[in-house]
Protein backbone atom coordinates (compact mmCIF):
# COMPACT_ATOMS: atom_id res chain seq x y z
CA UNK A 1 0.00 0.00 0.00
CA UNK A 2 1.51 3.33 -1.10
CA UNK A 3 0.96 6.26 1.24
CA UNK A 4 0.40 9.66 -0.37
CA UNK A 5 0.10 13.04 1.33
CA UNK A 6 -1.22 16.25 -0.22
CA UNK A 7 0.13 18.47 -1.73
CA UNK A 8 1.88 16.22 -4.26
CA UNK A 9 4.99 16.79 -6.29
CA UNK A 10 4.92 15.90 -9.96
CA UNK A 11 7.67 13.35 -9.33
CA UNK A 12 5.62 11.49 -6.76
CA UNK A 13 2.64 11.33 -9.12
CA UNK A 14 4.76 10.24 -12.09
CA UNK A 15 6.05 7.32 -10.01
CA UNK A 16 2.54 5.83 -9.74
CA UNK A 17 1.47 3.03 -12.07
CA UNK A 18 -1.87 1.52 -13.05
CA UNK A 19 -2.91 -1.07 -10.45
CA UNK A 20 -1.16 0.61 -7.51
CA UNK A 21 -3.23 0.63 -4.33
CA UNK A 22 -2.77 3.88 -2.40
CA UNK A 23 -3.98 5.61 0.73
CA UNK A 24 -4.21 9.37 0.68
CA UNK A 25 -3.90 11.74 3.61
CA UNK A 26 -4.42 15.49 3.45
CA UNK A 27 -6.96 17.79 1.82
CA UNK A 28 -9.66 16.87 -0.70
CA UNK A 29 -11.77 19.40 -2.55
CA UNK A 30 -14.99 17.92 -3.93
CA UNK A 31 -16.40 18.92 -7.27
CA UNK A 32 -18.99 17.28 -9.44
CA UNK A 33 -21.24 18.15 -12.39
CA UNK A 34 -22.19 21.72 -11.56
CA UNK A 35 -18.65 22.69 -10.51
CA UNK A 36 -17.07 21.23 -13.65
CA UNK A 37 -19.50 22.99 -15.94
CA UNK A 38 -19.04 26.21 -14.00
CA UNK A 39 -15.23 26.13 -14.20
CA UNK A 40 -15.34 25.07 -17.84
CA UNK A 41 -17.48 28.10 -18.65
CA UNK A 42 -14.89 30.36 -17.06
CA UNK A 43 -16.30 30.59 -13.54
CA UNK A 44 -13.75 31.66 -10.92
CA UNK A 45 -12.66 29.42 -8.06
CA UNK A 46 -14.01 30.88 -4.84
CA UNK A 47 -11.28 32.38 -2.61
CA UNK A 48 -9.92 29.65 -0.35
CA UNK A 49 -10.18 26.86 -2.89
CA UNK A 50 -6.72 25.79 -3.99
CA UNK A 51 -6.53 22.85 -6.34
CA UNK A 52 -2.87 23.19 -7.33
CA UNK A 53 -0.88 19.99 -6.64
CA UNK A 54 -3.92 18.62 -4.88
CA UNK A 55 -6.94 16.38 -5.31
CA UNK A 56 -10.28 16.98 -6.93
CA UNK A 57 -12.79 14.47 -5.59
CA UNK A 58 -15.87 13.59 -7.65
CA UNK A 59 -18.26 13.31 -4.75
CA UNK A 60 -21.59 14.61 -3.53
CA UNK A 61 -21.50 13.91 0.18
CA UNK A 62 -24.35 13.64 2.67
CA UNK A 63 -23.53 16.34 5.19
CA UNK A 64 -25.50 17.29 8.28
CA UNK A 65 -24.96 19.93 10.94
CA UNK A 66 -24.38 18.40 14.35
CA UNK A 67 -25.65 19.83 17.64
CA UNK A 68 -22.73 22.27 17.87
CA UNK A 69 -23.41 23.64 14.38
CA UNK A 70 -20.40 21.83 12.88
CA UNK A 71 -20.71 20.10 9.52
CA UNK A 72 -20.48 16.35 9.68
CA UNK A 73 -20.05 14.07 6.69
CA UNK A 74 -22.26 11.00 7.09
CA UNK A 75 -21.69 9.47 3.65
CA UNK A 76 -19.07 10.34 1.06
CA UNK A 77 -18.35 7.84 -1.71
CA UNK A 78 -17.29 8.82 -5.21
CA UNK A 79 -19.71 9.64 -8.01
CA UNK A 80 -19.39 8.48 -11.64
CA UNK A 81 -16.55 10.41 -13.23
CA UNK A 82 -17.27 9.94 -16.91
CA UNK A 83 -19.81 12.75 -16.88
CA UNK A 84 -16.91 15.16 -16.37
CA UNK A 85 -14.96 13.87 -19.37
CA UNK A 86 -15.80 16.94 -21.52
CA UNK A 87 -14.36 19.29 -18.86
CA UNK A 88 -11.71 17.40 -16.90
CA UNK A 89 -8.71 17.90 -19.20
CA UNK A 90 -9.14 21.63 -19.07
CA UNK A 91 -9.49 21.70 -15.30
CA UNK A 92 -6.37 19.56 -14.88
CA UNK A 93 -4.50 21.95 -17.16
CA UNK A 94 -5.77 25.24 -15.74
CA UNK A 95 -5.81 24.45 -12.03
CA UNK A 96 -2.80 22.14 -11.73
CA UNK A 97 -4.61 19.18 -10.20
CA UNK A 98 -2.39 16.14 -9.50
CA UNK A 99 -5.07 13.61 -8.69
CA UNK A 100 -8.68 13.09 -9.67
CA UNK A 101 -10.55 10.75 -7.33
CA UNK A 102 -13.76 9.23 -8.60
CA UNK A 103 -15.27 6.05 -9.90
CA UNK A 104 -15.85 4.32 -13.20
CA UNK A 105 -12.81 5.80 -14.90
CA UNK A 106 -12.45 8.41 -17.62
CA UNK A 107 -11.47 8.48 -21.26
CA UNK A 108 -8.84 9.64 -23.70
CA UNK A 109 -8.90 13.40 -23.20
CA UNK A 110 -8.43 13.03 -19.46
CA UNK A 111 -5.79 10.32 -19.95
CA UNK A 112 -3.90 12.65 -22.28
CA UNK A 113 -4.15 15.54 -19.82
CA UNK A 114 -2.79 13.24 -17.08
CA UNK A 115 0.15 12.38 -19.30
CA UNK A 116 0.82 15.94 -20.32
CA UNK A 117 0.46 17.67 -16.97
CA UNK A 118 1.41 14.93 -14.50
CA UNK A 119 -1.85 13.80 -12.94
CA UNK A 120 -3.42 10.44 -12.08
CA UNK A 121 -6.93 9.09 -11.84
CA UNK A 122 -7.57 7.36 -8.53
CA UNK A 123 -10.49 4.98 -8.38
CA UNK A 124 -12.29 4.80 -5.06
CA UNK A 125 -14.80 2.05 -4.36
CA UNK A 126 -18.13 3.33 -5.57
CA UNK A 127 -20.92 3.25 -3.05
CA UNK A 128 -18.62 2.64 -0.08
CA UNK A 129 -19.96 5.76 1.55
CA UNK A 130 -19.51 4.73 5.17
CA UNK A 131 -15.99 3.36 4.96
CA UNK A 132 -14.91 6.41 3.02
CA UNK A 133 -16.76 8.83 5.29
CA UNK A 134 -14.78 7.35 8.16
CA UNK A 135 -11.61 8.53 6.43
CA UNK A 136 -12.94 12.07 6.43
CA UNK A 137 -11.87 13.56 9.67
CA UNK A 138 -13.21 17.07 9.37
CA UNK A 139 -15.07 19.45 7.10
CA UNK A 140 -12.92 22.55 6.77
CA UNK A 141 -15.19 24.62 4.64
CA UNK A 142 -17.86 24.66 1.98
CA UNK A 143 -18.02 26.86 -1.10
CA UNK A 144 -20.73 27.63 -3.67
CA UNK A 145 -23.31 26.05 -1.37
CA UNK A 146 -26.01 28.64 -2.11
CA UNK A 147 -25.49 28.38 -5.82
CA UNK A 148 -25.35 24.62 -6.25
CA UNK A 149 -26.87 22.97 -3.15
CA UNK A 150 -25.17 20.54 -0.78
CA UNK A 151 -24.24 17.58 -3.03
CA UNK A 152 -22.92 19.84 -5.81
CA UNK A 153 -21.04 22.33 -3.62
CA UNK A 154 -17.26 22.37 -3.21
CA UNK A 155 -16.45 20.79 0.15
CA UNK A 156 -12.99 21.11 1.65
CA UNK A 157 -12.30 17.92 3.57
CA UNK A 158 -9.48 16.65 5.76
CA UNK A 159 -8.90 13.01 4.94
CA UNK A 160 -6.80 10.28 6.49
CA UNK A 161 -5.71 7.11 4.72
CA UNK A 162 -8.38 7.30 2.06
CA UNK A 163 -8.13 4.08 -0.03
CA UNK A 164 -8.03 4.20 -3.83
CA UNK A 165 -6.51 2.40 -6.81
CA UNK A 166 -4.56 4.09 -9.60
CA UNK A 167 -6.53 3.15 -12.71
CA UNK A 168 -5.12 5.83 -15.04
CA UNK A 169 -1.52 6.86 -14.66
CA UNK A 170 0.55 9.72 -16.07
CA UNK A 171 2.20 7.50 -18.68
CA UNK A 172 -0.83 6.95 -20.89
CA UNK A 173 -1.96 3.67 -19.27
CA UNK A 174 -5.57 3.02 -18.35
CA UNK A 175 -6.95 -0.04 -16.61
CA UNK A 176 -10.38 0.90 -17.96
CA UNK A 177 -9.19 0.80 -21.57
CA UNK A 178 -7.57 -2.55 -20.95
CA UNK A 179 -10.58 -4.16 -19.24
CA UNK A 180 -12.89 -2.79 -21.93
CA UNK A 181 -10.74 -4.24 -24.72
CA UNK A 182 -10.40 -7.63 -22.98
CA UNK A 183 -14.09 -7.90 -22.16
CA UNK A 184 -15.08 -6.87 -25.69
CA UNK A 185 -12.94 -9.67 -27.04
CA UNK A 186 -14.36 -12.14 -24.52
CA UNK A 187 -17.90 -11.21 -25.48
CA UNK A 188 -17.25 -11.38 -29.23
CA UNK A 189 -16.24 -15.03 -28.85
CA UNK A 190 -19.44 -15.81 -26.94
CA UNK A 191 -22.01 -14.31 -29.30
CA UNK B 1 -53.62 4.15 9.46
CA UNK B 2 -52.33 6.30 12.32
CA UNK B 3 -49.03 4.48 12.43
CA UNK B 4 -48.36 4.97 8.73
CA UNK B 5 -45.98 7.98 9.01
CA UNK B 6 -43.75 6.15 11.45
CA UNK B 7 -43.82 2.94 9.39
CA UNK B 8 -42.83 4.68 6.19
CA UNK B 9 -40.00 6.52 7.92
CA UNK B 10 -38.70 3.23 9.29
CA UNK B 11 -39.06 1.62 5.86
CA UNK B 12 -36.94 4.40 4.34
CA UNK B 13 -34.35 4.20 7.10
CA UNK B 14 -34.00 0.49 6.83
CA UNK B 15 -33.89 0.50 3.03
CA UNK B 16 -31.17 3.12 3.01
CA UNK B 17 -29.01 1.57 5.73
CA UNK B 18 -29.47 -2.20 5.39
CA UNK B 19 -28.86 -4.33 2.35
CA UNK B 20 -31.39 -7.17 1.93
CA UNK B 21 -30.18 -10.65 2.95
CA UNK B 22 -30.39 -12.13 -0.53
CA UNK B 23 -28.08 -9.43 -1.91
CA UNK B 24 -25.68 -9.72 1.00
CA UNK B 25 -25.39 -13.44 0.35
CA UNK B 26 -24.63 -12.74 -3.30
CA UNK B 27 -21.85 -10.34 -2.40
CA UNK B 28 -20.34 -12.80 0.10
CA UNK B 29 -20.37 -15.50 -2.54
CA UNK B 30 -18.57 -13.28 -5.01
CA UNK B 31 -15.99 -12.36 -2.39
CA UNK B 32 -15.19 -16.05 -1.97
CA UNK B 33 -14.80 -16.44 -5.71
CA UNK B 34 -12.43 -13.57 -6.43
CA UNK B 35 -8.72 -14.28 -6.54
CA UNK B 36 -7.00 -13.43 -3.28
CA UNK B 37 -4.80 -10.39 -3.24
CA UNK B 38 -6.36 -8.72 -6.30
CA UNK B 39 -7.79 -5.21 -6.35
CA UNK B 40 -11.13 -6.84 -7.16
CA UNK B 41 -11.01 -8.78 -3.91
CA UNK B 42 -10.04 -5.75 -1.86
CA UNK B 43 -12.88 -3.75 -3.44
CA UNK B 44 -15.36 -6.44 -2.38
CA UNK B 45 -13.90 -6.55 1.12
CA UNK B 46 -14.35 -2.82 1.42
CA UNK B 47 -17.93 -3.21 0.20
CA UNK B 48 -18.55 -5.85 2.87
CA UNK B 49 -17.14 -3.60 5.55
CA UNK B 50 -19.25 -0.74 4.27
CA UNK B 51 -22.44 -2.80 4.45
CA UNK B 52 -21.73 -3.75 8.05
CA UNK B 53 -20.89 -0.18 9.05
CA UNK B 54 -23.98 1.34 7.47
CA UNK B 55 -26.21 -1.11 9.31
CA UNK B 56 -24.46 -0.58 12.63
CA UNK B 57 -24.58 3.20 12.32
CA UNK B 58 -28.01 3.32 10.72
CA UNK B 59 -26.69 5.52 7.95
CA UNK B 60 -26.91 5.38 4.15
CA UNK B 61 -25.00 2.50 2.54
CA UNK B 62 -24.23 4.78 -0.37
CA UNK B 63 -24.37 8.56 -0.37
CA UNK B 64 -26.48 8.52 -3.50
CA UNK B 65 -29.74 7.57 -1.89
CA UNK B 66 -31.25 7.56 -5.34
CA UNK B 67 -34.71 7.99 -6.77
CA UNK B 68 -37.29 7.05 -4.18
CA UNK B 69 -39.74 4.57 -5.70
CA UNK B 70 -42.63 3.07 -3.74
CA UNK B 71 -44.64 0.07 -4.93
CA UNK B 72 -47.88 -0.31 -3.02
CA UNK B 73 -50.19 -3.31 -3.19
CA UNK B 74 -53.46 -2.34 -1.57
CA UNK B 75 -57.10 -3.41 -1.29
CA UNK B 76 -59.98 -1.72 -3.06
CA UNK B 77 -61.01 1.40 -1.15
CA UNK B 78 -57.51 2.11 0.15
CA UNK B 79 -56.92 5.86 0.46
CA UNK B 80 -54.18 6.38 -2.12
CA UNK B 81 -54.22 10.16 -1.82
CA UNK B 82 -53.55 10.01 1.87
CA UNK B 83 -50.85 7.41 1.37
CA UNK B 84 -49.06 9.60 -1.13
CA UNK B 85 -49.23 12.62 1.16
CA UNK B 86 -47.87 10.57 4.04
CA UNK B 87 -45.11 9.18 1.85
CA UNK B 88 -44.06 12.69 0.88
CA UNK B 89 -43.91 13.75 4.51
CA UNK B 90 -41.89 10.66 5.38
CA UNK B 91 -39.41 11.37 2.58
CA UNK B 92 -38.98 14.94 3.77
CA UNK B 93 -38.42 13.83 7.35
CA UNK B 94 -36.04 11.04 6.32
CA UNK B 95 -34.03 13.65 4.44
CA UNK B 96 -33.82 15.88 7.50
CA UNK B 97 -32.62 12.91 9.49
CA UNK B 98 -29.93 12.09 6.93
CA UNK B 99 -31.38 8.71 5.90
CA UNK B 100 -31.72 10.26 2.45
CA UNK B 101 -29.39 12.76 0.85
CA UNK B 102 -30.81 16.03 -0.44
CA UNK B 103 -31.04 14.42 -3.80
CA UNK B 104 -33.80 15.94 -5.88
CA UNK B 105 -33.12 18.72 -8.33
CA UNK B 106 -35.51 20.93 -10.25
CA UNK B 107 -34.66 20.08 -13.84
CA UNK B 108 -35.45 23.56 -15.14
CA UNK B 109 -33.78 25.78 -12.57
CA UNK B 110 -31.12 23.37 -11.28
CA UNK B 111 -32.22 24.24 -7.73
CA UNK B 112 -32.23 21.67 -4.97
CA UNK B 113 -34.59 22.73 -2.21
CA UNK B 114 -33.35 19.98 0.08
CA UNK B 115 -36.72 18.28 0.60
CA UNK B 116 -36.49 15.50 -2.00
CA UNK B 117 -39.99 16.46 -3.09
CA UNK B 118 -41.13 17.58 -6.52
CA UNK B 119 -42.76 16.30 -9.68
CA UNK B 120 -42.08 12.54 -9.79
CA UNK B 121 -40.27 12.64 -6.46
CA UNK B 122 -41.03 10.39 -4.74
CA UNK B 123 -42.64 8.06 -7.26
CA UNK B 124 -45.52 5.93 -5.98
CA UNK B 125 -46.90 3.02 -8.00
CA UNK B 126 -50.20 1.64 -6.73
CA UNK B 127 -51.58 -1.75 -7.52
CA UNK B 128 -54.98 -2.81 -6.25
CA UNK B 129 -55.72 -6.38 -5.29
CA UNK B 130 -58.66 -8.24 -3.78
CA UNK B 131 -56.97 -9.24 -0.55
CA UNK B 132 -57.23 -6.91 2.48
CA UNK B 133 -53.45 -6.81 2.86
CA UNK B 134 -51.33 -3.70 2.34
CA UNK B 135 -47.78 -4.22 1.21
CA UNK B 136 -45.34 -1.38 0.66
CA UNK B 137 -42.08 -1.98 -1.16
CA UNK B 138 -39.40 0.62 -1.59
CA UNK B 139 -36.48 0.86 -3.96
CA UNK B 140 -33.82 3.55 -3.74
CA UNK B 141 -32.39 3.61 -7.22
CA UNK B 142 -28.98 5.24 -7.52
CA UNK B 143 -28.12 7.58 -10.37
CA UNK B 144 -24.76 6.13 -11.39
CA UNK B 145 -26.28 2.75 -12.15
CA UNK B 146 -29.40 4.31 -13.66
CA UNK B 147 -27.18 6.10 -16.17
CA UNK B 148 -25.81 2.82 -17.52
CA UNK B 149 -29.28 1.43 -18.21
CA UNK B 150 -30.09 1.09 -21.91
CA UNK B 151 -33.03 0.58 -24.22
CA UNK B 152 -32.57 -1.23 -27.52
CA UNK B 153 -34.92 -1.22 -30.46
CA UNK B 154 -34.71 -4.47 -32.40
CA UNK B 155 -33.56 -5.25 -35.01
CA UNK B 156 -30.21 -3.67 -34.13
CA UNK B 157 -28.04 -4.09 -37.15
CA UNK B 158 -24.79 -3.08 -35.51
CA UNK B 159 -25.19 -5.73 -32.83
CA UNK B 160 -26.59 -8.31 -35.27
CA UNK B 161 -29.62 -8.54 -33.03
CA UNK B 162 -32.82 -9.75 -34.67
CA UNK B 163 -36.28 -9.90 -33.19
CA UNK B 164 -35.80 -13.14 -31.32
CA UNK B 165 -34.40 -14.34 -28.01
CA UNK B 166 -30.92 -14.60 -29.47
CA UNK B 167 -31.17 -10.93 -30.42
CA UNK B 168 -32.34 -10.11 -26.89
CA UNK B 169 -29.34 -11.92 -25.46
CA UNK B 170 -26.98 -9.97 -27.71
CA UNK B 171 -28.29 -6.57 -26.66
CA UNK B 172 -28.48 -7.46 -22.96
CA UNK B 173 -24.85 -8.56 -23.01
CA UNK B 174 -23.98 -5.41 -24.92
CA UNK B 175 -25.49 -3.41 -22.06
CA UNK B 176 -23.18 -5.26 -19.64
CA UNK B 177 -20.18 -4.53 -21.83
CA UNK B 178 -21.05 -0.84 -22.17
CA UNK B 179 -21.68 -0.49 -18.44
CA UNK B 180 -18.25 -1.87 -17.48
CA UNK B 181 -17.71 -0.80 -13.87
CA UNK B 182 -19.51 2.52 -14.20
CA UNK B 183 -22.66 1.37 -12.45
CA UNK B 184 -20.76 0.22 -9.33
CA UNK B 185 -20.66 -3.45 -10.16
CA UNK B 186 -21.09 -6.21 -9.33
CA UNK B 187 -24.60 -5.28 -10.32
CA UNK B 188 -27.97 -6.80 -11.10
CA UNK B 189 -29.84 -6.48 -14.37
CA UNK B 190 -33.58 -5.93 -14.54
CA UNK B 191 -34.78 -6.49 -18.08
CA UNK B 192 -38.08 -6.17 -19.90
CA UNK B 193 -38.53 -7.65 -23.34
CA UNK B 194 -41.34 -5.81 -25.16
CA UNK B 195 -43.67 -3.11 -23.95
CA UNK B 196 -43.38 0.47 -25.13
CA UNK B 197 -40.53 2.82 -24.26
CA UNK B 198 -42.10 3.81 -20.95
CA UNK B 199 -43.52 0.50 -19.75
CA UNK B 200 -40.37 -1.31 -20.88
CA UNK B 201 -38.26 0.60 -18.42
CA UNK B 202 -40.96 0.55 -15.77
CA UNK B 203 -41.29 -3.22 -15.93
CA UNK B 204 -37.54 -3.69 -16.03
CA UNK B 205 -37.35 -1.95 -12.65
CA UNK B 206 -40.05 -4.11 -11.11
CA UNK B 207 -37.67 -7.04 -11.65
CA UNK B 208 -35.60 -5.58 -8.82
CA UNK B 209 -38.43 -6.50 -6.46
CA UNK B 210 -37.58 -10.16 -7.03
CA UNK B 211 -35.15 -11.89 -4.70
CA UNK B 212 -31.77 -12.59 -6.25
CA UNK B 213 -32.01 -16.33 -5.68
CA UNK B 214 -35.55 -16.82 -6.97
CA UNK B 215 -36.19 -18.57 -10.26
CA UNK B 216 -38.25 -17.29 -13.13
CA UNK B 217 -41.46 -19.33 -13.55
CA UNK B 218 -41.30 -18.84 -17.32
CA UNK B 219 -38.93 -21.47 -18.58
CA UNK B 220 -37.42 -19.54 -21.54
CA UNK B 221 -36.79 -16.54 -19.36
CA UNK B 222 -35.32 -18.64 -16.58
CA UNK B 223 -32.74 -20.24 -18.83
CA UNK B 224 -31.96 -16.87 -20.34
CA UNK B 225 -31.37 -15.40 -16.88
CA UNK B 226 -29.01 -18.20 -15.91
CA UNK B 227 -27.12 -18.16 -19.18
CA UNK B 228 -26.63 -14.39 -19.35
CA UNK B 229 -25.46 -14.32 -15.73
CA UNK B 230 -22.88 -17.01 -16.42
CA UNK B 231 -21.68 -15.40 -19.64
CA UNK B 232 -21.46 -11.91 -18.13
CA UNK B 233 -19.26 -13.32 -15.38
CA UNK B 234 -16.90 -14.74 -17.97
CA UNK B 235 -16.20 -11.30 -19.44
CA UNK B 236 -13.66 -10.35 -16.79
CA UNK B 237 -15.06 -6.89 -16.06
CA UNK B 238 -15.21 -7.61 -12.35
CA UNK B 239 -16.13 -5.52 -9.30
CA UNK B 240 -15.88 -1.79 -10.07
CA UNK B 241 -14.58 -2.72 -13.52
CA UNK B 242 -11.21 -3.57 -11.93
CA UNK B 243 -11.17 -6.91 -13.73
CA UNK B 244 -12.25 -10.12 -11.99
CA UNK B 245 -14.78 -12.89 -11.80
CA UNK B 246 -17.93 -11.17 -10.58
CA UNK B 247 -19.42 -8.75 -13.04
CA UNK B 248 -23.06 -9.45 -12.17
CA UNK B 249 -24.83 -10.80 -9.09
CA UNK B 250 -28.06 -11.53 -10.90
CA UNK B 251 -30.17 -11.17 -14.02
CA UNK B 252 -33.96 -10.84 -13.84
CA UNK B 253 -36.03 -10.75 -17.01
CA UNK B 254 -39.72 -10.26 -17.73
CA UNK B 255 -41.68 -9.94 -20.94
CA UNK B 256 -44.53 -7.61 -21.82
CA UNK B 257 -46.66 -7.61 -24.92
CA UNK B 258 -45.65 -5.23 -27.68
CA UNK B 259 -47.26 -3.81 -30.79
CA UNK B 260 -46.13 -5.53 -33.98
CA UNK B 261 -44.13 -2.49 -35.07
CA UNK B 262 -41.98 -2.24 -31.92
CA UNK B 263 -39.57 -4.59 -30.25
CA UNK B 264 -37.85 -2.96 -27.31
CA UNK B 265 -35.46 -4.54 -24.87
CA UNK B 266 -35.11 -2.32 -21.80
CA UNK B 267 -32.26 -2.93 -19.40
CA UNK B 268 -32.02 -1.35 -15.97
CA UNK B 269 -28.86 -1.76 -13.94
CA UNK B 270 -28.79 -1.93 -10.16
CA UNK B 271 -25.48 -1.40 -8.37
CA UNK B 272 -24.14 -3.62 -5.57
CA UNK B 273 -25.72 -1.10 -3.16
CA UNK B 274 -29.04 -2.73 -3.95
CA UNK B 275 -31.47 -0.95 -1.68
CA UNK B 276 -34.79 -2.68 -1.62
CA UNK B 277 -37.03 -3.42 1.30
CA UNK B 278 -40.71 -3.98 1.90
CA UNK B 279 -43.21 -4.34 4.65
CA UNK B 280 -46.68 -5.63 5.31
CA UNK B 281 -48.83 -3.16 7.20
CA UNK B 282 -51.56 -3.95 9.70
CA UNK B 283 -54.93 -2.18 9.78
CA UNK B 284 -53.43 0.67 11.77
CA UNK B 285 -50.56 1.12 9.30
CA UNK B 286 -48.00 -0.37 11.69
CA UNK B 287 -45.29 -2.67 10.38
CA UNK B 288 -46.52 -6.25 10.66
CA UNK B 289 -43.56 -7.89 8.97
CA UNK B 290 -40.67 -7.44 6.56
CA UNK B 291 -40.74 -8.82 3.05
CA UNK B 292 -37.03 -9.27 2.38
S1 LIG C 1 -24.24 3.45 -8.59
FE1 LIG C 1 -25.07 2.76 -6.66
S2 LIG C 1 -23.33 2.32 -5.32
FE2 LIG C 1 -22.63 3.54 -7.04
S3 LIG C 1 -22.69 5.63 -6.31
FE3 LIG C 1 -24.60 5.26 -7.39
S4 LIG C 1 -26.06 4.55 -5.85
FE4 LIG C 1 -23.99 4.41 -4.98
Amino acid sequence: MIQLTTPFTEEKIRALKVGDAVEITGIFFTGRDAVHKYLHEGGALPPGVNLRDGILYHCGPVVVKDGAGEWKVTAAGPTTSIREEPYQWQIIRDFGIRGVVGKGGMESRTLEACREHGCVYLHAVGGAAQVLAECIKRVRNVYLMEKFGAPEAIWELEVERFPAVVTMDSHGNSLHEQVLADSRRALASRL
Amino acid sequence: MNALPESLLELIRRTSAEIPDDVQRGILRSLEQEKKGTIAESALKLIERNIAMAKAKSQPICQDTGSVIFYVDCPIGFDQVRFEETARDAVKLATQKGFLRQNSVNSLTGKNDGTNLGPGAPMVHFHQHRSPEVQVRLILKGGGCENVGAQYSLPDEKLHANRDLKGCRAVILDAVLQAQGKGCGPGVLGVCIGGDRATGYEFSKTQFLRKLDDRNPVQELDSMEQEILATANELGIGPMGFGGKTTLLGVKICAANRVPASYFVSVSYMCWAFRRQGTTLDANGAIAGWLY
